[in-house]
């Protein structure tokens, strides 16, 4: 009696994937947007970290080891940004779909080369990510090689969606070869113009579409701006003729306004991740489009 | 005690139905994690061979720089093949393929361990604290956790030296080793915790088992460095001493299939010695030689059977209130003998919560508001004592109480903070002047700045009050750094 009760229990547990959808936790929203482009209605999607929060510096919420519990594929950097909550959560979660090196456990920046990695690594420097640059997703051709690699854990996971993960892969692979030439476009006119933000996280974005993003209100990755730092950086740009300053939605407005007001300039709202500014609620394409036009906007206006 | 063994039986057998119902399922998957770990393995023995290969020429180019140019010392030649081969191991790991793997340039940097490419994490983290009180002695009644404030002056409790990775693709381990600096500038030093717990058991179970703080409670199991406030709340010093209770055993846990988080755990501890406080421990020495606790003699009783562990279950749940609000309630028991009497008891049983705000744009985790509190009740059955000066017939002694404590976030780096304690308990045949015991209160707001990540100065004021000693106020300054990589926080 015993014995068949189990082997019922076995049976229902084995199966019931089958029907299930794909149950998908990422990390942050952009990863989020592209794990929905590729699963479309084929997957049950949670997002841990909010559209608008920083995410370094996520709260390791006992309710994230229930949702990475019931996952069946993790997507996250794997470039350190989530290292400060995530690995603890992961190691309570008790998912062996999801262990270091599973299919289950996509890790986005694979194939991605990232930038700034530290010759050394010293926190005089600031609070360094010692595999570089974990900020990579501003570059649509980096939405390419995470696109793949998400399509490529849905396929092993989910092998009978195989053909329609695929096609999903190729229209996004398409829409973005599409829209990167007009974003392209779109910026051409600014070419080496300098845009200041507060956190070095636009570096891959400047590189794609051509703008020097090397000046920061931080002093130091993860310092606060210090008055000494800001008049530095108010000199600079005003020798320059320096106008744009962007600012994300969980870093201090205030401080960016003040550098405009000191400059003449402008500062516009930019985020990482869909719905982190309004307009961006549609997903990583619209993210970049609000990201493209509104910069084209600013540089263009402040001349 | 047949009831008991019942219990165990069943929730021991619970887990062993579910692992066999995912037997077949797991096989298939770790056939399949051997098939991918062999074939990393051999991918990695061919990079390391392409390594060792260049290691080789470039050690023969170093070579010949080094007769060329007598400015570059034999060390530093040594220093760079060292590194070179210390990269080769490293790539032979059979974890995650690299992210990028660009050509080897010479203009390339070399570093000997970065995070994810070095077997472990390694960590050192001091907190030390200056200030003074108007006790003579602080730690003779104030202070009574073996972390906190020693004495007027400076004072440095806690030196510690982390260390955690992952074992194999079937454990990590964590060691802790602590070193602090006694009233007279003596180093001492203990191993805190050495544990590995487990990461592939089926079930939602994870086992744990080594040295490690107990899971009772909030504060116990966190060490001194990621406290609110400088020192340990009276009524856990009351209830497990100055070390916290720590010991060797074994713990089993077990995420419950709940829409929110449940997770049940079961402590199993040897339950001997200064850090298992309130159990079998010998207490102090008199002038007589004979060790008392609480007035009563003790013999140091060893493991006759399961009944002589130290038992600790407990449950935590979690609730997202809103958005922004996260709720976590626990209740936690500690059973086991004491060392008073054949038959002694002790049981101590506690309640906690923590509660957090965040808003959605929070800047590096700022703002926020956290409120903590804990209560506990402990249960302590002295067994008779004819012998003692003044003999002694078995009692039960009690102690109860709380301390609660907010939070407020204000601002990047800067947190300010207000905790409040109570503590009392029956004096019994013995402690009537016992200064550890009796009602005791305490008011301690406190500032801390949080420099970065890794250092923080903290400053406290302590209004404290007890029936034995009256008002004392003290004014401590704290301060921390941390070196190395340390593991990610818990909620």
């Amino acid at each position: 009696m015993k014995r068949s009760i189990f082997v019922l229990i076995a049976a229902v547990m084995l199966s019931a994937p089958a029907f299930a959808k794909l149950n998908v936790v990422a990390t942050t929203a952009d990863m989020a947007s592209i794990a929905k482009e590729i699963g479309g209605d084929k997957i049950e999607l949670t997002t841990l970290a909010k559209p608008t929060e920083d995410p370094h510096f996520v709260d390791a919420k006992p309710s994230f080891i229930v949702k990475l519990n019931h996952a069946d594929v993790l997507v996250e950097g794997g470039a350190e940004l989530e290292v400060g909550w995530l690995p603890t959560l992961l190691t309570q979660s008790r998912n062996l779909k999801l262990a270091a090196g599973a299919t289950g456990h996509v890790l986005c920046a694979q194939g991605v080369r990232l930038l700034d990695v530290p010759t050394s690594l010293d926190r005089a420097k600031g609070d360094i990510h010692a595999s570089g640059n974990p900020h990579f997703l501003v570059d649509p051709e980096n939405a390419k090689i995470v696109a793949r690699n998400i399509a490529e854990a849905f396929c092993a996971q989910d092998a009978p969606s195989t053909e329609l993960y695929r096609s999903n892969l190729t229209r996004f692979i398409e829409s973005l070869d599409l829209k990167l030439k007009e974003w392209q476009k779109t910026l051409e006119p600014f070419k080496g113009r300098e845009v200041v933000s507060y956190h070095d996280s636009w570096l891959y974005f400047g590189q794609r579409f051509g703008l020097k993003m090397d000046l920061f209100l931080e002093p130091k990755p993860g310092i606060p701006p210090t008055p000494a730092h800001l008049a530095e950086v108010i000199a600079k740009m005003k020798a320059d003729h320096i106008k744009v300053t962007i600012v994300d939605p969980y870093l201090n407005r205030k401080t960016a306004e003040t550098v405009a007001r000191n400059t003449e300039g402008v500062v516009v709202d930019v985020a990482q991740f869909p719905a982190g500014v309004k307009g961006t609620e549609g997903g990583y394409i619209p993210l970049i489009d609000y990201l493209v036009n509104s910069l084209a906007k600013a540089l263009g206006e402040v001349k | 005690m047949k009831l008991k063994k019942c219990a165990l039986i069943l929730s021991l057998s619970l887990p062993i139905s579910v692992l066999m119902a995912q037997e077949s399922k797991q096989f298939e998957e770790l056939q399949q994690q051997v098939r991918k770990l062999q074939q990393m393995q051999e991918n990695s023995e061919q990079t390391q061979l392409e390594q060792r290969r260049l290691i080789e020429a470039l050690s023969r180019q170093l070579a010949d720089l080094t007769q060329q140019k007598s400015s570059m010392t034999s060390t530093n030649a040594n220093i760079v093949r060292s590194e070179l081969s210390s990269n080769a191991t490293n790539a032979a790991t059979p974890a995650i393929p690299p992210v990028s793997a660009p050509a080897w340039s010479a203009t390339q940097p070399i570093t000997i361990a970065r995070a994810g490419s070095s077997y472990m994490n390694m960590s050192f983290d001091a907190v030390m604290a200056v200030g003074g009180s108007t006790a003579k002695d602080p730690s003779a009644y104030l202070e009574l956790g073996d972390h906190d404030p020693s004495k007027n002056g400076f004072s440095l409790r806690n030196a510690e030296i982390s260390l955690d990775g992952a074992v194999d693709p079937y454990f990590n381990g964590f060691a802790n080793i602590v070193f602090k600096l006694d009233n007279h500038n003596e180093t001492s030093a203990e191993l805190e915790e050495a544990f590995l717990q487990s990461t592939s058991l089926p079930g939602n179970l994870q086992l744990k088992a080594g040295q490690f703080f107990a899971n009772f409670g909030r504060q116990n199991s966190q060490h001194p460095h990621s406290w609110a406030f400088v020192d340990q709340p009276i009524i856990l010093g009351r209830a497990f001493g100055p070390d916290g209770l720590r010991n060797i055993g074994a713990q089993l846990s077990w995420l419950a299939p709940t829409p929110f988080y449940t997770e049940l755990f079961l402590g199993v501890f040897d339950g001997q010695g200064g850090t298992a406080f309130s159990f079998r421990n010998t207490g102090a020495m008199d002038a007589l030689g004979v060790d008392r606790y609480h007035g009563h003699a003790t013999t140091d009783r060893t493991v006759g059977g399961v009944q002589d562990l130290l038992f600790v279950p407990r449950w935590a749940s979690s609730f997202e209130l809103t958005e922004h609000q996260t709720l976590v309630t626990g209740a936690s028991v500690a059973l086991a003998p004491n060392d008073t009497g054949a038959d002694s008891r002790t049981e101590i049983y506690g309640l906690d919560a923590y509660w957090k705000w965040k808003p959605s744009q929070a800047n590096a985790g700022y703002p926020f508001v956290s409120w903590q509190t804990e209560a506990l009740y402990r249960r302590f059955g002295a067994g008779a004592d004819p012998l003692a000066p003044t003999p002694l017939q078995a009692e039960t002694l009690r102690d109860w109480g709380f301390y609660s404590q907010v939070l407020w976030g204000f601002k990047p780096r800067w947190v300010a903070g207000l905790r409040g304690e109570y503590a009392n308990g029956n004096s019994g045949q013995n402690d009537a002047n016992e200064v550890f015991r009796g009602q005791r209160t305490r008011i301690s707001p406190a500032l801390t700045f949080y420099p970065s990540e890794f250092s923080k100065v903290r400053l406290q004021y302590n209004l404290d009050h007890g029936e034995h000693f009256g008002d004392e106020h003290s004014v401590w300054l704290q301060l921390e750094f941390m070196l190395g990589a340390h593991g990610a926080h818990k909620f």
